[in-house]
């Protein structure tokens, strides 16, 4: 029992990992295998985020009524890799709306057979 | 995307400026509670975007015209570097402000504040051109239609 | 939010797996509440739920909503992600549990921050002194990067080949 509360956060990051990476690899439609991405960058930061917070602590805002900080390192890293995740997101469907254009589909089964033709 | 839903309308007229009110609030409290460039920027271009989602891109292009949001991207990145080489000039090392005030603290502070700064240009004007690029696509994709006949 | 991640692997609709996105985004930034993340929370509710929505759907508007079914059996995949999540599974062993101020995590340079960023900067926020003051060079970095990824997205789609071809065509036959 004390191990699953010890280690339950890594545990949820591994699940939603898991299904980013199952969408990646799996389906063949680009803007699923987009969405399927972003779960996984988030299951990142859950990552990152969990072993900073500090139980009894509060967010790390300096007070004169609080003692007990959560780690503001993560929340840095974290905070500037959200705003990137989006630009590379961004640039991602950039390339899917192109080859929509020069394909006609967005499933890579298909522009596969397309190129092999 | 232009519907004639008189409350949306008025809605977003009502909403814009608190959101932009907000956005700025995010951006120069960020010191003091959560908040600072990167989210107050992020605000900001929700704003608009929301305005150009409803009453469609042509009209969130007069509020702020593409020309000079294209010019904002790199104005913001050239904030944060100069700021740097400011320092150079101050004979500190790059990005330290702690000569920009009469002590070290109140110049970190001000150089914090320049620095959001840079982030809050480059955040607002990259993520509105990226809406702007794909909400104009159809547009760019019509006119080469018309240019075939 | 596992079941918003069910959701999105078994749906079919394009427009239902981006919402279910925006849902599993606003429920993330919960999460970050609760971890006393609260710069990173909205962050998240405004980029991940706000902005990626709304650029997805505008993608959307461009490209076919429905998903073709799958072609290959999803054995292979499945398999693959089982082994991965095992073997991930069995490396949290020896990580240092939930929640204590004692793990290395919390030890190196997180308890100088506390201390002394109010003392050095001014700023009661400690995570906007460590992003702006601290690490200047990583937010300067990342600020590069978004803009790199900005003009991407803009080179490749502010331009069509028609035009382009159509301009050259002009320059030749006014040459």
């Amino acid at each position: 029992m004390s191990l699953i509360l010890a280690s339950i956060n890594y545990w949820v990051t591994i699940i939603l990992m898991i299904g980013g990476l199952y969408i990646v690899v799996a389906h063949g439609n680009m803007v699923k295998k987009l969405v399927g991405l972003s779960i996984f960058q988030t299951s990142v930061y859950l990552l990152f985020l969990s072993p900073g917070k500090i139980l009894g602590g509060t967010a790390p805002i300096i007070s004169e009524k609080f003692e007990v900080y959560s780690n503001p390192l993560p929340h840095v890293l974290i905070l500037t890799a959200i705003v990137v995740g989006v630009a590379t997101i961004a640039l991602g469907m950039a390339l899917v709306v192109r080859i929509n254009e020069a394909y006609g589909t967005i499933e890579d089964d298909e522009v596969h057979e397309m190129e092999q033709d | 995307m232009i519907r004639d839903t008189i409350i949306l309308r008025v809605v977003i007229k009502l909403l814009l400026p608190a959101i932009l009110l907000f956005a700025l609030y995010v951006q120069f409290h960020g010191d003091y509670g959560p908040g600072g460039g990167f989210q107050a920027g992020v605000a900001a271009a929700a704003a608009i975007i929301l305005y150009g989602l409803v009453f469609g891109v042509s009209a969130a292009r007069k509020i702020v015209p593409q020309k000079f949001l294209f010019s904002l991207i790199p104005i913001g990145v050239l904030v944060f570097s100069g700021t740097g080489i400011v320092s150079w000039f101050f004979g500190a090392n790059y990005l330290d402000y702690s000569p920009f005030g009469s002590d070290s603290k109140s110049g970190q502070h001000l150089g914090i504040l320049i620095v959001e700064l840079g982030v809050f240009i480059t955040v607002f004007s990259t993520m509105l051109a990226i809406f702007y690029s794909f909400a104009g696509r159809s547009e760019i994709l019509s006119l080469d239609g018309d240019t075939d006949k | 939010m596992v079941a918003a991640v069910i959701g999105v692997i078994r749906s079919r609709n394009l427009f239902v797996v981006v919402m279910l996105g925006g849902i599993y985004s606003f429920l993330m930034a919960t999460v970050m509440v609760a971890l006393d993340a609260v710069d990173v929370a909205m962050t998240e509710a405004a980029v991940g739920a706000g902005m990626s929505t709304v650029l997805l759907l505008a993608v959307l508007g461009l490209v076919k909503t429905r998903e073709a079914p799958l072609r290959h059996s999803p054995f292979i995949p499945l398999l693959v992600c089982f082994l991965t999540g095992a073997a991930l599974i069995y490396g949290t062993l020896s990580l240092p549990p939930f929640g204590r101020q004692d793990t290395p995590t919390n030890q190196h340079v997180a308890p100088y921050y506390i201390k002394n960023s109010v003392k050095e900067t001014g700023s009661p926020n400690i995570v906007t002194a460590v992003l702006a003051s601290y690490r200047g060079y990583d937010t300067l970095g990342e600020t590069t990067v978004i803009f790199t990824g900005g003009i991407g997205v803009l080179i490749l789609l502010s331009t069509s080949r028609r035009r382009r071809l159509k301009q050259s065509s002009d320059e030749d036959s006014s040459t």
